[in-house]
């Protein structure tokens, strides 16, 4: 089951791309957890895309496609903007230290990283694209 | 996301209802920054109705985690739903934050 979503470069849409993700997997038996697993990751993506790579301009759109074979998921994550944004992977975070320095980022991605079996930024053309898939139980 | 703040003598309960992401993390984190805060003993955060904890929710809690330590402001999560005490779980948050199972050992923790 393939499903598709265009969403403007505004955090306001936040939103919306969790509850398409929930809308795709709930119901088919995936445990609670590991739907909010996947559903925080696509929501990871998307807010850096949106405030990093766009600048939160709202003119900039992403586009989402979501497939699901049996317990297969992958999702892709197009960023139709011509800036091209590949984060450099993170080494695991201090959270002591995140503590001391009163540090509110950094996590996004390191959550992503754990929660699916695969991640990957490339670029198709001028746009970047991140692919993630997970094996849901 | 919905924020209340239920002052009671040297507690301070806050009730947070929705979800916590990337756009709403600033009604938490105006909340945390007032400055009152740090008068109270303990700052309990219930967590019955939040549904949901993007990356910029949890930064929201570290980043005032040592000011209010540093004012001895204890702070303690309770009621927390699975899916997400899990993400708290996943980046070891659980372990540098107190979070327990009912109001009643938030108030005795």
């Amino acid at each position: 089951m393939k499903s598709a979503l265009r969403i403007a470069c505004s955090r306001q849409n936040l939103q919306q791309v969790r509850d398409f993700v929930r809308g795709h997997l709930t119901g088919r038996g995936f445990a609670d957890v590991a739907v909010n697993q996947v559903v925080l990751a696509v929501d990871e993506v998307v807010a850096n895309f949106i405030i990093h790579a766009n600048g939160e301009d709202a003119s900039q759109y992403l586009d989402l496609t979501l497939l699901l074979k049996n317990q297969a998921l992958d999702v892709e994550i197009t960023d139709q903007g011509d800036t091209i944004f590949l984060p450099v992977p993170a080494p695991a975070p201090d959270l002591r230290e995140y503590i001391r320095q009163s540090r509110k980022g950094g996590m996004g991605m390191v959550l992503v990283n754990r929660l699916m079996d695969r991640v990957e930024f490339f670029t198709r053309g001028n746009h970047t694209v991140c692919h993630l898939s997970k094996v849901l139980t | 996301m919905k924020v209340t703040a239920q002052p009671s003598a040297d507690l301070l309960t806050l009730l947070l209802d929705g979800e916590l992401d990337a756009s709403s993390a600033i009604v938490l984190d105006t909340q945390l920054a007032k400055p009152e805060i740090l008068n109270y003993r303990k700052v309990l955060v219930d967590c019955t109705k939040l549904s949901y904890i993007s990356s910029a929710g949890l930064g929201v809690f570290i980043s005032h985690l040592q000011p209010l330590q540093d004012k001895d402001v204890k702070l303690v999560f309770f009621n927390m739903q699975e899916k997400v005490f899990n993400v708290f779980e996943i980046l070891g948050l659980d372990a540098l934050m107190t979070i327990v199972p009912t109001q009643a050992e938030a108030i005795s923790a």
